[in-house]
């Protein structure tokens, strides 16, 4: 099958049609024959996607979005808003959460760079390290939690080597509430090994889509290394890097089990404090409004990385 | 390891030191956590909780034992196989039309759609569950593996959508024109020419799909009874259970995702292959 | 997997929901927030419920599912679960959606009183019935035993004599050795509602912000310096106490459980601490109710008598170390938990400055923010070092709405009101 593809792989010259984004650049020059309307076509394609997402997603969003923003009489009101930004732990916790997400997300798009350009020039052996870097993707995050807690508890695999190389006598307390420092890291580390995974993947993908000859071309010209990564690569692979940087910073703003598992209370964040509100003090309309606000801060930087990342209209090819 | 990896043809040795180093690394970096996992998971109780730990674990299968006997297991893990299955069906059956739509195509509230797709991830699944409970039982979805299946491709759809997207928009639209040229109408051209080379890469979505319901707890504990799917079932008794347990439990939700991952590591790998000109 | 197996696999799983579609549970779903653990769950289900007529498929479940689902099939009107099993303080919101089980007839059962009044959870009907109960003790590794202060009863002891053992352990340790469940999912808020303020200021409402009160978190604080960091992830004191990051802690009897029964000769357990107001202590009760979306009331019903019955509560005992609410003679074949931590309630509860709280009684769906009142006071005051009658005043502002808006009369130990329990 890949053989019958292989005539039609190399691209047409001058013509990387693929390198566009989805808020960009068009492509309709459908037969003449078609019985279908080009126009209607789009819209029939997303259909089922679109009335699957009405069921599934709209409608009951509709009514938690309505609970965040109305009374148990049905009036509007802003009261649920105030009492999340008034609890005296809303800025530790909503400070938290963005933190992570800042340090955990450039450290992870690095990685994950590195990892999918090592795939890319790799001779033998792509196959299975490919496979073992997205290992991680197939490990939930309860899981995740789970396994870093075992290696970073006062009885675990860390303490265990610092004891037996001398370093220590006494087991360190890594997760307690008074190191905060190492509670931030271990949780950090936990957050890069686990979802460093899902950017990979579409990297690479976007890697292998840029053809191998713009990058052979800019070493004739004499351009090093960090000057093709510049100039040739990461332009064409910001459609993946749009990607991958959205679904890992939706996420990352939604992370809750590994910190429960390291943390405890200690390290609150938004997610968390849904959880709370929603099971512990059944104080819905609440988790309603951090559900809203981690809805809202999610868009934000889902527009920040479209813009960061845009194709402008004259730079494409 | 140096005889499996090799690096750049052109560059040093020290280059090429150095590259493989670093492969070594990154490698070690993932598997030896989930190695600390497997050790625990088939270490006895008193070997998980001792300090300092020993240095070579002696081999106690007595915690997956105590798995493999309890109650219901077997018929969890088929639930949760029948329910990946499908959340893998319909997230890219509707996510690859989407995706397509989105790659070659220029309408009227693309963007929309598009940050509509991004959101159903952006918001807290346990506040949907209650609505979406209450829904189920009602319309007689409630405690049917097809409907855990359409939560969890709620989930996975950004993944189908997005993956579905780049890779459609990998496959030039030159191939499809030449086709019609040819005198192929536009189903045509797709199926004979786009399809067979976006199939690898349509795994690797799938691939996406499937750990993700493999995985999801919370939904699948409040929307099944007797349909219960492994973690919901494993998971919810783990929580309390004592540490070794915690363990094997947690490998033995970690090894068939292992297992599928591998099966389908071709098609990973093929998704770069296919457009590696 | 070959691509061409692909369409069969999808067909299979096709095949495999349309068959496996609308298939209703075999037996009454018993829908639990406790005994979740796996050998607990395995144990309700051989030993427990084996013995009932019929058929019932024992679910045991997180909070946020529980509640979920609970809540779910009681907005729906419809649903699968016969009978809700949980802890007081889950069932607070549900309340509506409950049977009143006023006119069940239990037989010749003799219910614990105090326990069927929480149970109307405020309201005038009977929302649950009484399921299980356990109290909070504490456990020690019998190592720590010879760093007691001088003249120190372990069967007696007091909060200053608990805080000197503590230092004790430490300095001789290197390490801090007391250790509390102050992990998200850890009882401590009861800690301090049942155990800390009635022991220093014989009350749980009135005197919140008293300088009796004061002296209560300034005790905790000194206990905090010597208590292990890691506390804040435990949930359960028994995992710490049998890898002995812990030798001394503090946790309710079935969280302690593991602990005893795995080596029953390397722990003990005793009451907890006495302060200047006598030794305050609470129970933990667990209820069992029926929905009113139940799909087989009479069958629902059936099941909570039998679970009523002393013969059952005595092998739920054995299940899940949570203790009966009925009155039922308890036979010598015990496991060692039940037996370990059976002394430590006896002496607990008959010792001469025994001061027995109850579970706030009354407050309907703002049980959880009454918690809540307390945890906060107990991250503010201790983890985060803020002054300890600033918060408690600015705490107590919260308190007040709670009680306020609940109108909840004070409850033992504080003294009966008139109209909303006051907080002076």
């Amino acid at each position: 099958m890949l053989g019958s593809g292989r005539a039609f792989r190399r691209p047409l010259p001058g013509r990387v049609s693929s390198h566009e984004t989805a808020l960009g650049h068009v492509h309709t020059r459908a037969p003449d024959s078609d019985a279908m309307n080009s126009r209607s076509l789009p819209y029939l394609l997303i259909a089922p996607a679109l009335l699957f997402l009405a069921v599934f997603f709209l409608y009951p969003f509709s009514l938690v979005a309505w609970q965040a923003f109305s009374t148990d009489e049905g009036r509007l009101t802003t009261e649920h808003f105030a009492d999340m930004v008034g609890y005296w732990k809303f800025n530790d916790t909503l400070r938290n959460t963005l933190w992570l997400a800042a340090i955990v997300v450039p450290i992870q798009l690095v990685l994950s760079l590195l990892m999918a350009t090592m795939v890319s020039k790799m001779q033998r052996g792509r196959d299975m390290v490919l496979y073992i870097w997205t290992i991680p993707l197939g490990i939930s995050d309860l899981a995740a939690g789970l396994i870093w807690l075992a290696i970073f508890e006062q009885t675990g695999y860390l303490n265990s080597i610092l004891h037996g190389l001398g370093l220590i006598e006494q087991p360190v307390a890594f997760l307690g509430y008074q190191s905060k420092l190492t509670l931030f890291v271990a949780i950090m580390l936990a957050e890069v090994w686990r979802a460093t995974a899902i950017m990979l993947v579409i990297l690479v993908a976007g890697i292998g889509l840029i053809p191998k000859e713009y990058n052979e071309a800019a070493e004739v010209f004499g351009a090093g290394p960090w000057q093709r990564f510049r100039r040739v690569t990461f332009p064409l692979l910001k459609p993946s890097l749009q990607t991958a940087l959205i679904l890992r910073v939706i996420l990352a703003f939604e992370v809750f089990a590994v910190v429960i598992a390291l943390s405890g209370t200690q390290f609150p964040v938004l997610m968390g404090a849904v959880y709370e509100r929603q099971f512990v003090l059944r104080d819905t309309s609440v988790a309603a409004a951090y559900a809203m606000l981690i809805l809202a801060i999610s868009i934000a930087f889902t527009l920040l990385v479209l813009w960061w990342l845009r194709v402008p209209k004259e730079a494409r090819i | 390891m140096s005889t499996l990896v090799d690096g750049p043809v052109r560059g040093g040795r020290g280059q090429r030191v150095l590259f493989i180093a670093t492969t070594v690394i990154l490698c070690l970096w993932v598997l030896v956590p989930i190695y600390l996992l497997f050790v625990n998971a088939v270490s006895s109780s008193s070997d998980v909780t001792t300090f300092p730990k020993p240095r070579v674990p002696a081999i106690d299968l007595e915690s997956l034992r105590f798995f493999m006997n309890y109650q219901g297991v077997a018929r969890a893990s088929w639930n949760s196989l029948v329910v990946a299955c499908t959340t893998m069906v319909i997230a890219i059956g509707i996510g690859a039309p989407a995706g397509y739509a989105l790659s070659r195509f220029d309408f009227r509230g693309k963007s929309a759609f598009r940050l509509l797709v991004l959101l159903t991830r952006a918001f807290p699944l346990p506040l949907l569950a209650l609505p979406l409970a209450i829904l189920y039982i009602r319309v007689g979805l409630d405690d049917t593996v097809l409907g855990i299946a359409c939560v969890h491709a709620l989930l996975a759809m950004p993944f189908a959508v997005l993956i579905n997207f780049s890779l459609f928009s990998g496959i030039p639209v030159e191939l499809e024109e030449a086709a019609w040229t040819l005198g192929c109408n536009r189903w045509q051209a797709f199926r004979k020419v786009v399809l067979p080379l976006v199939l690898p890469g349509l795994t690797a979505s799938a691939i996406f799909a499937f750990v993700i319901s493999w995985n999801e707890v919370f939904a699948a504990a409040v929307l099944t009874i007797e349909h219960r799917t492994l973690p919901a079932f494993l998971l919810q008794s783990l929580n309390s259970a004592p540490l070794h347990l915690k363990f094997a439990g947690g490998a033995m939700l970690v090894l068939p995702a292992l297992f599928f991952i591998f099966a389908v590591r071709k098609y990973l790998f093929a998704m770069w292959g296919i457009a590696n000109r | 997997m070959k691509m061409k197996q692909l369409p069969l696999l999808v067909g299979a799983a096709l095949t495999a929901v349309l068959s496996s579609n609308v298939v209703h549970a075999d037996g009454l779903v018993f829908w639990s927030g406790q005994a979740a653990k796996v050998e607990e769950a395995q144990a309700m289900r051989d030993q427990v419920l084996s013995g009932f007529e019929g058929e019932v498929d024992f679910q045991p479940n997180e909070g946020g599912p529980w509640m979920t689902r609970a809540e779910a099939e009681i907005s729906a009107g419809k649903g699968q679960i016969a009978v809700l099993g949980a802890l007081h303080g889950n069932f607070t919101t549900l309340a509506d959606g409950l049977m009143d089980l006023s006119s069940l007839d239990l037989g010749d059962v003799q219910m614990n009183e105090t326990f069927m009044e929480l149970g109307k959870l405020g309201t005038d009907e009977l929302k649950y019935i009484p399921w299980m109960q356990a109290t909070y003790v504490m456990a020690a590794n019998k190592k720590a035993l010879e760093h007691l202060p001088e003249g120190a009863d372990v069967m007696a002891l007091s909060y200053d004599e608990l805080v000197a053992w503590a230092k004790n352990m430490a300095e001789a340790t290197g390490s801090p050795k007391f250790g509390f469940p102050a992990g998200p999912d850890g009882l401590k808020h009861r800690f301090f509602q049942g155990y800390l303020y009635p022991s220093f200021t014989n009350s749980m409402v009135t005197k919140f912000r008293s300088a009796e009160a004061v002296t209560a978190w300034e005790t905790f604080k000194e206990l905090w310096q010597y208590t292990n960091p890691g506390s804040t992830n435990y949930n359960f004191m028994q995992e710490p106490l049998i890898t002995e990051e812990v030798w001394v802690a503090f946790d309710h009897t079935a969280r302690l459980a593991n602990a005893f029964n795995e080596s029953p000769d390397d722990f003990i357990a005793f009451p907890a601490p006495a302060g200047p107001t006598g030794r305050g202590f609470m129970p933990v009760v667990a209820g069992i109710a029926i929905p009113k979306s139940a799909p087989d009331v009479e069958g629902s019903m059936e099941l909570v008598k039998y679970l009523a019955q002393p013969s059952t509560q005595i092998e739920t005992l054995k299940a899940t170390s949570f203790f009966p609410v009925v009155d039922a003679e308890l036979p010598a074949d015990m496991p060692a938990a039940v037996q370990i931590s059976g002394e430590a309630i006896a002496a607990m509860s008959g010792s001469a400055d025994a001061n027995p709280g109850l579970l706030p009684v009354g407050l309907g769906e703002l049980g959880g923010q009454f918690s809540q009142v307390y945890k906060d006071a107990f991250e503010r005051i201790v983890l985060a070092g803020q002054d300890v009658q600033t918060v408690l005043d600015e705490q107590a502002e919260t308190l007040r709405g709670i009680m306020n808006d609940a109108g909840a009369p004070c409850w033992a130990p504080d003294e009966p009101s008139d109209g909303p329990c006051p907080v002076e």
